[in-house]
């Protein structure tokens, strides 16, 4: 299988009035095609920063060390004539939020096409047309639907020629940045099945970032979970969400019941406390101070990445013990 | 007993934070260049017009004592020039400026007065009332303003105050649209809807959750006010409509015009309070546009 | 734990009968986004009120609330018809409070936690009436507390920015306690946090339940907490409740369309065959005839309902709207024809 994205220990800080903040903080992820790799974790945990940096579409006020790689070549060094080729035809994002990244004053016809012609000149309008059209079939809206203009289509119709945008120029890589956040519960059904559906057909690697994890084990093959700015554990969807190794990611499957356990009832689980502050990280784990099954070697160094079996891995020095 | 110490504390405390707030404001303030050169030169200003006396003797304004020849160019002794009396042009700009100064503000705080009003009641109140309000604002606000000056000031004579008096009524219905608008889109907000949950009338939603919200927006909508209300009564002086007792820096102008300074090439007449009018009007809305982006992030994050 | 077996004959707390809220939309239609619901709640109960945006669930939460006056139909509580004077609204205020959606839009930004929580208790003059002639900062930290924030002095001055999502949900829910009510209406009251924080603001209601007695209505769109926490559920679609029984029965057995549906696509690993429906809940300007929810039923499109001969009543016939009682009840034809059967 061909790696369409690698990250390799990447790391961004944002430079603020307050002195630097470090978002993320040595990742290593890696996108195969015909894969889906889903990223979750809680807001500030760095995730958002991680889509944005694929296609160095981090605000300027960030640095990134470790190395980027797309389709093979390094997004951090390339020139910008290459970026822009790269932007939509080599990897496009599906942005969160489709109500606001939907131009209101343009028909749908007209925000799908504008890709389109800026990556492929001399493209009939006949022809653009008709694939405007044959894109918006692709993600379930009748074509005649592109003479719309987004305050006429329900959220998960914007959802859906937001994805339809980011398919335009065929790209290999598909980022999706929480593609279902504020949708309902079957829209969001609607949706999971379209990405997963144009993963098969079309053949492409898909990055999938989300709050949800339960929405991540439903679609995804891999699944990563960030804390503060790292990975914590890692493996098959499957793995980390019916059989989760660090204390964190128990608490994210935990917090999606299984509907009919009667363990569950009268009983909801979640952690005490909120997420570190990224600027001033507790020395150790940095996940100890809201940790249950914290002891006093956690708070000695940062755990690392451990390798279990199989593809799984986590980050904590007590995984396997009872 | 117990609970009086942390509840004496806790007002302290309480204003210890605010202290920290205005400090952070200033911070974000200075962090605007223009904001810092405007509030410089608005404080220039008002130091000379607090400190007139001092900079020129007032007999200077005096017609009958007047010491220098006719129109004459900048020297040595007169630095600005004399005007048609042979009074000296930076003697009447620096005690011009209190006059432009103080109708600017006086007439400000009369617009700002109703315009808050109106623009509070209008937003916040629906129904007939609201709509009577809105329609008097827009009335206003499509009244050709200067004849409607000259007119007031025709009937109500010529004084300081039937100046500001004049400029304040025409010049609100601006701010009463932007509190409203400001008032219409905090009604929205949840925590009206919760002030509401716990039983809250309309007088205190009015007063503890709106006011208090739009008040930055006021403040910040004051400083341009200002700069328009020194623009018209420049105009209004330049008009022949000020006080005639009183040098302005439009009654200046006036003057100037009057006396053909244009044509005769006297530029040290014209200029100077024209240059000054400018300067000063610049310097508020440098000033009211970096309160506006300390006190809506919203205007920050864009830039 | 189950309160429904000895409840049935327990007067309703408060009761929502036939309510049915219209709006004037712009362009002149008749907007109806609730069109005859019941709910009851008893004291000490919890009840979820499930469904998908646009299916009524917070506008009838507004009108059990008095924020939303019915143009037909009557919320009663404690047996009597919501008075909806200036002051029979604050009376009842002071019975039942509201957690509003939107934690952090809530909080006035210019107010700091103490006096966000202290405003109900200056409005309703708490502290002349208090038994133990408590001080407000008394009654401010103890409503803090009973919020799960100690030490809550610590808090006081905060500002709502310098708050994390966790905190905001507990204050807002501190700033109802502090009216003692008898019953909460919380909406959608974790949509808006981190996972790993839901299940604590979970436990926070289970536990205000237990210690102080506290009846429950919570609006959300989410079946996993409404297993976590709810004793009984009713399913909205579309201005109605459509089922409603208790949490095992709706969630355990759910009998109509929409509600096997909406359980089938909750993601989780080893599912149920998922019944994604196509398209989203009408507009409430034109509401289906006959069942509400036949354009979209599985049931009747593939043919189930057809078999059991109820297809032309689904598409003509209207049903009547649920009677509010502790019994599992569905708005199904189909459903009804099954019954008779078995």
């Amino acid at each position: 299988m061909t790696e369409l994205l690698a990250l390799r220990d990447v790391s961004v800080s944002y430079g603020t009035l307050d002195g630097p903040l470090p978002a993320v903080r040595g990742v290593d992820v890696v996108v195969h095609a015909g894969e889906v790799v889903g990223v979750a974790g809680e807001s500030g945990c760095g995730k958002s920063t991680l889509a944005s940096t694929v296609l160095r579409l981090q605000p300027k006020s960030a640095t990134v060390s470790g190395t980027v790689e797309v389709l093979g070549a390094d997004v951090l060094t390339m020139g910008w004539g290459d970026l822009r080729a790269l932007r939509w035809a080599g990897a496009s994002i599906v942005f969160q939020g489709a109500l606001h990244s939907l131009n209101p004053v343009h028909r749908v016809e007209r925000q799908i096409d504008e890709a389109i012609r800026v990556h492929e000149s001399g493209v009939s309008d006949d022809a653009i047309e008709e694939r405007v059209g044959a894109l918006l079939e692709q993600v379930g809206l009748p074509p005649a639907r592109m003479r719309a203009y987004p305050h006429q289509l329900s959220g998960g119709q914007r959802q859906r020629v937001m994805i339809a945008m980011a398919l335009a120029c065929r790209p290999s890589l598909i980022i999706a940045d929480e593609p279902t956040t504020a949708l309902d519960v079957m829209v969001q059904a609607q949706i999971l099945d379209l990405l997963s559906g144009l993963v098969k057909d079309l053949g492409v690697g898909m990055m999938i970032i989300s709050h949800d994890l339960s929405v991540l084990a439903d679609v995804c093959d891999r699944v990563l979970v960030m804390y503060a700015g790292r990975i914590v554990e890692s493996g098959s969807a499957q793995q980390v969400f019916s059989d989760p190794q660090h204390p964190y990611t128990r608490a994210l499957s935990g917090a999606f019941p299984r509907i009919g356990d009667p363990a569950a009832r009268y009983a909801p689980t979640g952690l005490a406390g909120d997420p570190p502050d990224p600027r001033e990280l507790p020395t150790g784990c940095s996940f100890a101070p809201r940790c249950p099954r914290v002891v006093d070697r956690c708070r000695e160094a940062e755990p690392p990445l451990l390798q279990l079996e199989g593809e799984r891995a986590a980050a904590c020095i007590r995984v396997g013990e009872p | 007993m117990s609970t009086a110490n942390p509840a004496r504390t806790s007002a302290q405390l309480l204003r210890a934070r605010r202290m920290a707030a205005l400090k952070a404001n200033w911070k974000l303030f200075r962090a605007s260049r223009w904001g810092v050169i405007g509030l410089v030169v608005l404080v220039l200003f008002i130091l000379v017009a607090v400190f007139a006396p001092l900079l020129a003797d007032p007999e200077g304004l005096q017609v009958t004592k007047a010491t220098g020849g006719i129109l004459e160019p900048p020297s040595k002794e007169y630095w600005l020039g004399t005007d048609e009396n042979g009074r000296s042009i930076l003697t009447l700009l620096i005690w011009g400026s209190r006059i432009s100064l103080f109708v600017g503000l006086c007439a400000t705080v009369i617009s700002m007065v109703i315009g808050t009003l109106v623009g509070l009641m209008s937003g916040f109140f629906e129904g007939w009332p609201a709509a009577i309000l809105f329609r008097i604002t827009e009335w206003f606000l499509v009244i050709p303003y200067l004849p409607l000056a000259l007119i007031l000031a025709t009937v109500m004579g010529r004084s300081l105050f039937t100046i500001s008096f004049v400029i304040g009524l025409t010049s609100w219905p601006a701010t009463a649209l932007l509190i409203r608008a400001q008032v219409l889109s905090i009604k929205e907000r949840p925590y009206l809807e919760r002030a509401r949950v716990l039983g809250a009338g309309r007088w205190r939603q009015m007063s503890r959750h709106v006011l208090p919200n739009v008040t930055p927006m006021i403040f910040a909508n004051t400083t341009l006010t200002v700069a328009g209300a020194i623009l018209l009564e420049t105009t209004l002086s330049f008009l022949g409509l000020g006080d005639p007792t009183r040098i302005s820096w439009g009654s200046m102008l006036e003057s100037a015009f009057a006396v053909g300074a244009m044509t005769t090439g006297a530029w040290w007449y014209i200029v100077p309070p024209g240059v000054c009018v400018v300067i000063v009007v610049l310097a508020f809305t440098l000033v009211g546009q970096a309160l506006e982006e300390v006190f809506n992030p919203r205007l920050r994050g864009s830039r | 734990m189950s309160v429904a077996g000895t409840a049935t004959e327990e007067q309703p707390l408060i009761e929502a009968r036939g309510v049915q809220v219209d709006f004037a939309t712009r362009s002149g239609s008749v907007a109806r986004a609730l069109d005859g619901a019941d709910l009851s709640v008893r004291r000490g109960e919890i009840v979820a009120l499930v469904g998908e945006s646009g299916s009524g669930k917070t506008t009838l939460a507004r009108s059990l609330m008095g924020l939303q006056r019915p143009s037909s139909g009557e919320v009663f509580f404690d047996g009597a018809p919501l008075d909806y004077s200036i002051r029979g609204l604050r009376r009842f205020r002071n019975q039942v409070q509201m957690v509003l959606q939107d934690a952090a839009g809530s909080l006035n930004p210019r107010q700091t936690v103490y006096e966000s929580v202290a405003e109900g208790i200056r409005l309703h003059g708490k502290v002349a009436e208090d038994p133990q002639g408590r001080t407000e900062v008394d009654l401010v930290s103890a409503a803090l507390s009973d919020a799960g924030l100690r030490p809550p002095d610590r808090l006081f001055l905060r500002y709502p920015h310098e708050l994390s999502g966790g905190q905001k949900q507990r204050v807002l829910i501190a700033g109802a306690l502090a009216l003692r009510p008898q019953m909460l209406i919380a909406d959608e009251p974790v949509s808006s946090l981190d996972a790993s924080i839901r299940g604590e603001i979970l436990a926070l209601l289970l536990g205000l339940r237990e210690e102080l007695g506290l009846g429950i209505v919570v609006v959300t769109h989410d079946l996993g907490l409404a297993w976590n926490i709810a004793d009984r559920i009713a399913v909205m679609y579309l201005g109605r409740v459509v089922e409603s029984g208790t949490t095992e029965e709706v969630l355990g057995s759910p009998r109509h369309p929409y509600t096997k549906a909406l359980l089938s696509v909750v993601p989780e690993i080893e599912h149920i065959e998922p019944i994604v429906l196509t398209g989203e809940i009408p507009d409430p300007t034109r509401i289906p005839g006959g069942c509400r929810f036949h354009p979209r039923c599985p049931a009747l499109a593939d043919g189930s309902a057809a078999a059991a001969g109820v297809d032309e009543q689904c598409r003509t016939e209207p049903l009547a709207p649920l009677p509010a009682t502790g019994v599992h009840r569905v708005a199904c034809h189909l459903d009804t024809v099954l019954n008779i059967v078995s």
